[in-house]
C-alpha cells in the first residue's frame, strides 16, 4: 500500500533521514521503534508532506505522492495523528473531531460527517461523554483518543501514529494500545506507528523496523525483534542474560 | 504445496523491495559491528548509507573463503558469543576450517527456510524423514532437521554411516523420506539390491539429496532404484547451511529463498556479471542473518540463473543443478574440465556402473588422465571382446565430450572405495 525507498530528509544542513526504505502492505500494522532523535517524527513528517523529501521515493498505491502537498496526501487517504496531538484547546471535542472533516467536504461526501462521529464515539465512549467540554481540559489519554478521532473523521484508508504513548499514564499506554488494534479491526485501517515504547508497539504491530540515527539497522516480524538481543538491551530495557 | 506461500509465492515488486530493505539494514548492521566490514567499506571508501540500488551495491568488495579464514574463528560475527545459541564449522576438506555461528532468531530463519526446502520435495507432517547425514559441525544434518521438526514430519536422526543399520531403520521404522548425499543414496540403493531386499519392501517416497554435485542421469538412477521422487538441495554454512534454494516436484532448478539471500552470477576470472541463463561463480549476500552475516560471498560453486516461470507456481527464481565448484575445474592439458561432465556420459552407457574416479598424472610434462569405471559383472569376466568394446566407446564418448582424449580403465564392482559423505571422485598425482 505504501513503498518507500532510498527516502532522504532533513533540516538545514542537518541531515536526518538516511536512505531509508520501508513498505507496509493493506491492513497491516507496522512500527518503526528508535530511540529519541532516531529520526521517528522526521520520517511521518516526510511521509505526510509536512516536511519535503531531499531524495527517494514515495508511493502510495503505486502513485508517487513525495512531492504532493500535506491536504493533498490526506485527500488520497492517508492522515497523520501528530505527535504531542496538537488540538485547538480552546475548542470543544465535538468541534476539534468536525476540524478533521474538512476534506470530507472537499471530497462531497459532507453527507458521512455524522455517520462517522458516531462510529467515533463508539469507538471511545468518553469522548461523547466530553462532547461539549474543551479539548484543554481533557486528560492526556483523552487527548490521544481526540487526536485519533480527528484523524479519522478524514475517513483515512491509511493512519500514521506519532508516539501514541507519550506521556501517558501506564493504564492509559496499555488502552491506546488496544485502541490501536481495534482501528484495523474495526476501521478496516492500515496503521504506521512510530514509537519509543518498543514492546508495546511491537506488541500490537506484525512487523517492525529499526531506526537507528536515521538509518533502518533490522526490520522483521514483531516477534524477531523482540527476541533480537540488540532490540532487547536498546529498547525494551532488559538485559539478554535474564531472558527466558 | 507451499510452506510460506506468502513469501514463495511474492508479487516480484514486492519482494525487490523487501530485498532491497534487508539488504539496506544487514549493511548499516554489519558496518557498525563487523570491524572487517567497517575497514573494506573505509577503504573503498563507501558508506553503507550511500547504497541506494543494486547496482551501487555491485560497488561492494566480494567475501571470499580465504577473508573467513583469516577471521577465524570468530572474526566475522556480528553479534557478541553471549547471542550465539549455535556454532558449526566447514569441513575445511580443501583447507582450513570455517566457523559460523546463528542467533536464536536465525536457527528460527534457518528452520523455516530448510521447511520449505523439504515442502518443495514433497515432505508433509505425515513422513518418516530419515536424516543420513552427519550430525555435528556440518550443518546439513542439523539444519534439515530443524525443518523437518518444523514442518511436524517424524525425524529419525540416523546420523551418517552404517548402511546395513540405515536400510533396516529404513524398512522397519517405514521411512518415507531419505535426507543424503545423492552418493549416498546409490550406496543405499545398491546395498538393497544386494541385500536381496524388494523395493516392496521399502515405504519411500521421496528424497532429497544436496551438499554434492550431481547429475541428472544419476538422479534418474537413483529415482528407479529406490522408487522414490529425488530432488536437489543446496546450501552452504557460510551462507546458513541447507536451505538456500532447492528443487520442487518440477525438478526443474532449485528456487531461491530469495527473501532471505541476494543473488548474483558473476564470471570467476573477470568478476563481471553473467546474464540469466549462462554459468558462473555464484554469490550470496546474507539478507537476514544476525550472527554471522556475509556481503557478496563467493561460493565457488559453479551455477547459472534460470530464465522464466516455474510451473510450481512459485515466483523465486530457480539456480541450475550446481555443475561443479571453481576449484574442482580440473584443467587437463588446458583444457576445463568437471568431473560432473564425466560422469554425466558414465550413466549413459549400458553396463557401467555408477561408481567412478578420475586419476590425473603427470608424465613428462604432459597431462594424463585415466578414469575408472566399474561395470556390472555380467560382462566382465571372459568377454574380453565386449571388454575392449566397451572400453572404446566410453573412450570415444568422453573424448567427444571433453575434448580431450582420456584413459578408460574397467574396474571390478567394488574396487572404488564407497563413501558415505560426499564422494572422492578425483585424485590428482600432478602435485600442482
Amino acid at each position: 500500500m505504501l513503498r518507500v525507498k532510498n527516502l532522504e530528509a532533513g533540516y538545514g544542513p542537518l541531515k536526518v533521514l538516511r536512505k531509508v526504505s520501508l513498505h507496509i502492505g493493506p491492513g497491516e500494522i507496522v512500527t518503526v521503534i528508535g530511540a529519541n532523535g532516531a529520526g521517528k517524527t522526521t520520517l511521518l513528517k516526510t511521509l505526510s508532506g509536512l516536511l519535503s523529501a531531499r531524495g527517494g521515493e514515495i508511493l502510495f498505491e503505486k502513485k508517487d505522492i513525495r512531492r504532493l502537498p500535506a491536504e493533498r496526501i490526506v485527500f488520497l487517504g492517508c492522515s497523520l495523528v501528530p505527535e504531542g496531538r496538537q488540538l485547538f484547546a480552546p475548542l470543544t471535542v465535538r468541534e476539534n473531531l468536525i476540524l478533521g472533516a474538512s476534506v470530507q467536504y472537499r471530497r462531497k461526501r459532507q453527507g458521512e460527517v455524522k455517520e462517522d462521529l458516531e462510529r467515533v464515539f463508539a469507538l471511545f465512549p468518553r469522548l461523547k461523554e466530553r462532547e461539549t467540554q474543551l479539548a484543554g481540559t481533557l486528560s492526556g489519554g483523552e487527548q490521544q483518543m481526540l487526536a485519533i478521532g480527528r484523524a479519522l473523521l478524514s475517513r483515512p484508508r491509511m493512519l500514521f501514529l506519532d508516539e501514541p504513548s507519550m506521556g501517558l499514564a501506564p493504564r492509559m499506554v496499555r488502552e491506546i494500545f488496544v485502541h490501536i488494534a481495534r482501528l484495523r479491526k474495526e476501521f478496516g485501517l492500515t496503521i504506521l506507528l512510530v514509537e519509543q515504547n518498543a514492546r508495546g508497539a511491537l506488541g500490537v504491530a506484525d512487523r517492525g523496523y529499526v531506526l537507528e540515527t536515521g538509518r533502518m539497522v533490522l526490520q522483521g516480524p514483531s516477534e524477531e525483534l523482540l527476541s533480537n538481543q540488540d532490540v532487547q538491551r536498546a529498547y525494551l530495557g532488559r538485559s539478554p542474560e535474564g531472558d527466558a | 504445496m507451499y510452506w510460506e506461500p506468502d513469501r514463495e509465492c511474492m508479487d516480484r515488486e514486492e519482494l525487490e523491495q523487501l530485498q532491497f530493505e534487508r539488504l539496506q539494514s544487514t549493511l548499516n548492521r554489519i558496518y557498525s559491528h563487523v570491524p572487517f566490514y567497517r575497514k573494506r567499506f573505509d577503504g573503498l571508501g563507501i558508506l553503507p548509507e550511500e547504497i541506494g540500488s543494486l547496482a551501487d551495491f555491485s560497488r561492494l568488495p566480494f567475501t571470499a573463503k580465504e577473508d573467513l579464514r583469516e577471521s577465524y574463528p570468530y572474526g566475522l560475527f556480528a553479534v557478541p558469543l553471549r547471542e550465539v545459541v549455535r556454532i558449526h564449522a566447514s569441513s575445511g576438506t580443501t583447507g582450513a576450517s570455517t566457523v559460523v555461528g546463528y542467533t536464536r532468531n536465525d536457527i528460527r530463519i534457518w528452520s523455516n527456510l530448510t521447511a520449505r526446502v523439504l515442502t518443495m520435495g514433497g515432505v508433509t507432517k505425515d513422513d518418516v524423514v530419515q536424516i543420513a547425514f552427519g550430525y555435528g559441525l556440518f550443518t546439513g544434518g542439523f539444519g534439515l532437521h530443524y525443518g523437518a521438526e518444523r514442518i511436524g514430519a517424524s525425524v529419525i536422526p540416523a546420523s551418517s554411516g552404517h548402511t546395513l543399520r540405515q536400510i533396516k531403520i529404513m524398512t522397519d521404522f517405514k521411512t518415507t523420506a531419505l535426507i543424503s548425499t545423492p552418493s549416498y543414496a546409490m550406496l543405499v540403493a545398491e546395498t538393497i539390491r544386494e541385500q536381496g531386499i524388494p523395493l516392496a519392501a521399502l515405504s519411500l517416497k521421496y528424497g532429497l539429496f544436496g551438499a554434492e554435485p550431481w547429475s541428472e542421469q544419476m538422479r534418474q538412477e537413483i529415482q528407479e532404484k529406490l522408487g522414490i521422487v529425488a530432488t536437489d538441495n543446496y546450501g552452504l554454512s557460510e551462507i546458513i547451511g541447507p536451505g538456500v534454494s532447492g528443487e520442487c516436484r518440477e525438478q526443474n532448478g532449485l528456487h531461491i529463498n530469495e527473501d532471505h539471500f541476494l543473488v548474483e552470477v558473476v564470471d570467476p576470472d573477470t568478476l563481471r556479471p553473467m546474464s540469466d541463463g549462462e554459468t558462473g561463480e555464484l554469490v550470496i549476500t546474507s539478507l537476514t542473518k544476525e550472527a554471522f552475516p556475509m556481503i557478496r560471498y563467493r561460493t565457488r560453486d559453479l551455477t547459472s540463473i534460470l530464465p522464466g516461470q516455474c510451473p510450481c507456481g512459485r515466483t523465486l527464481r530457480r539456480m541450475a543443478r550446481v555443475r561443479g565448484r571453481t576449484d574442482d575445474m580440473l584443467i587437463i592439458k588446458g583444457v576445463n574440465v568437471f568431473p560432473s561432465q564425466i560422469e554425466s556420459v558414465l550413466f549413459e552407457i549400458e553396463g557401467t556402473e555408477p561408481h567412478y574416479q578420475i586419476v590425473i598424472d603427470r608424465k613428462g610434462g604432459l597431462d594424463e588422465v585415466t578414469v575408472l569405471v566399474e561395470v556390472g559383472e555380467t560382462i566382465f569376466f571372459d568377454q574380453m571382446r565386449r571388454q575392449r568394446d566397451m572400453m572404446e566407446h566410453i573412450r570415444k564418448r568422453l573424448a567427444h565430450e571433453l575434448g580431450i582424449s582420456v584413459e578408460v580403465k574397467l574396474v571390478e564392482k567394488k574396487t572404488i572405495a564407497r563413501s558415505e559423505g560426499k564422494a572422492q571422485r578425483v585424485v590428482d598425482n600432478r602435485k600442482l
